[in-house]
């Protein structure tokens, strides 16, 4: 395992994104990062910017109206990263599969961008923030 | 400095910027740790800050388009130089006990200052306009910090009555006691660890980087290695001050016997006060801090001055 890679195993810094999603996603990825799980045991820490993350938390399926900016953020991160496909609308899009204003569950579009992103998948509606760290677990495990 | 570095040599200033930069990321460490342990959690672990420095040189740098690059990629070096060279400065008078020149206390100063003013260079070039208003917002944050701290830097180079020498107000101290054992050392102690919360930039006074409305304010756009140097820089500026803090008021710090403890006390009482300062305080607005340094801190660094007048 090279030097660089250790880094970035063990400070993932993640970038919240919400791509029109019913919010109960949101609250649970909220909730991720208080004391109580405290995330920052494995360096992970929330920043604002896309230009600091290593690590994208999308929710919430893509549609019309958020397309561009989630491509113009997804270009804006400094690279490499992974996106986390958080909820089952990310997944799948669920019931708003056949809506007239959406795209596509959130893996199709960023496969759209970048051919080779890195999406690691968290299905649940809302999952629980063990499911999440286990998700970062596993993806990180597979780097 | 001229002088100084022919004196020391290249060796010197690289042995300084290597110790300088590990025990200011450990501090930082100490830092998050602390604050985990205020909010009741367990915190990360020790190399944190390593693996962080180590993983944003491996990142991509970003150079955002309608930026000014040249500003852009040189004021994080500008950070690092200004800070590495105001160590060096400061290390071979209050650390190693050397000689120093004339003056050298207003160079450390001056150098200390050169992280800020790269902040507002890096800032104001990457023509964000989120990154713009942080700017504004140090470039006012220095102005309210420095008028209280320069009164109160002025007070122990008066008390020491030896020139403007960091050596001198070292021995002056290991003769006479420590500044922090007078009324007018308490004063000042108290306002500068204020002024120094305002020169890390951390929270009350943290306005320029406001992560919740500014979404990280001056830094918002650097990405990378100059992210990495800008970290770097700021955790070097943490340990200096904290070095310089017990400089100018716990009479320096000597690496001999017993001193070796007393040292490594003197540096870790400043940091952890830094920190719970941080923990147990909201964030004040730009109007609020220039009146709060221009005021009552200033006021209470005036005092200080004029009570080391009469030896108290």
């Amino acid at each position: 395992m090279s030097v660089k890679m250790w880094g970035l195993k063990k400070s993932p810094w993640v970038y919240h994104v919400a791509l029109s999603p019913c919010n109960n996603c949101d609250i649970e990825i909220l909730d991720l990062l208080t004391p109580r799980f405290d995330v920052e045991r494995f360096g992970i820490k929330l920043v604002g910017s896309p230009r600091h993350a290593d690590a994208l938390l999308v929710t919430g399926s893509v549609n019309r109206h958020v397309l561009p900016r989630f491509v113009e953020l997804y270009k804006q991160t400094a690279k490499p990263c992974v996106v986390f496909a958080i909820g089952s609308c990310g997944l799948s899009s669920t019931m708003f599969r056949d809506n007239y204003n959406i795209v596509g569950p959130i893996d199709k579009v960023v496969r759209q961008i970048d051919p080779n992103a890195i999406i690691a998948y968290v299905p649940g509606c809302p999952p629980k923030p063990e499911a999440m760290i286990s998700g970062v677990v596993k993806a990180l495990s597979v780097l | 400095m001229v002088r100084m570095m022919s004196a020391f040599g290249v060796p010197y200033f690289l042995a300084v910027f290597a110790v300088t930069a590990v025990v200011g990321l450990v501090t930082s460490w100490v830092d998050r740790k602390v604050t985990a342990r205020v909010q009741a959690r367990v915190g990360p672990p020790w190399f944190q800050p390593f693996a962080d420095f180590v993983k944003l040189l491996g990142k991509e740098t970003l150079v955002p388009e309608g930026s000014r690059q040249k500003g852009f990629l040189v004021a994080p070096l500008l950070a690092l130089v200004g800070v590495s060279l105001g160590a060096a400065a400061l290390v071979s008078g209050g650390v190693l006990g050397k000689e120093g020149f004339i003056g050298d206390i207003v160079v450390v100063l001056y150098l200390l200052t050169i992280p800020s003013a790269a902040l507002i260079l890096g800032a104001a070039s990457t023509g964000n306009p989120m990154a713009s208003v942080g700017a504004s917002r140090e470039m006012k944050l220095i102005l309210a910090y420095e008028l209280p701290f320069l009164i109160v830097v002025l007070t122990a180079v008066y008390k020491a009555q030896a020139g403007f020498m960091i050596d001198k107000i070292v021995d002056y101290q290991a003769q006479n006691g420590a500044f922090i054992w007078s009324i007018s050392g308490v004063i000042g102690f108290i306002v500068a660890i204020l002024c120094i919360q305002g020169k890390l930039g951390l929270v009350p006074f943290d306005a320029p980087e406001a992560e919740q409305e500014l979404m990280g304010g001056v830094l918002t756009e650097y990405s990378g290695v100059p992210l990495a140097l800008f970290k770097l820089s700021k955790a070097m500026m943490l340990s200096v001050l904290t070095v310089f803090l017990a400089v100018i008021f716990f009479g320096g710090m000597q690496f001999k016997g017993i001193d070796i403890l007393w040292s490594i006390l003197k540096y870790l009482v400043p940091v952890v006060l830094v920190v719970l300062i941080r923990n147990t305080n909201p964030r004040l607005r730009i109007d609020q801090i220039m009146k709060l340094f221009w005021g009552p801190l200033t006021v209470l660094a005036l005092i200080a001055l004029l009570l080391a007048r009469f030896n108290l």
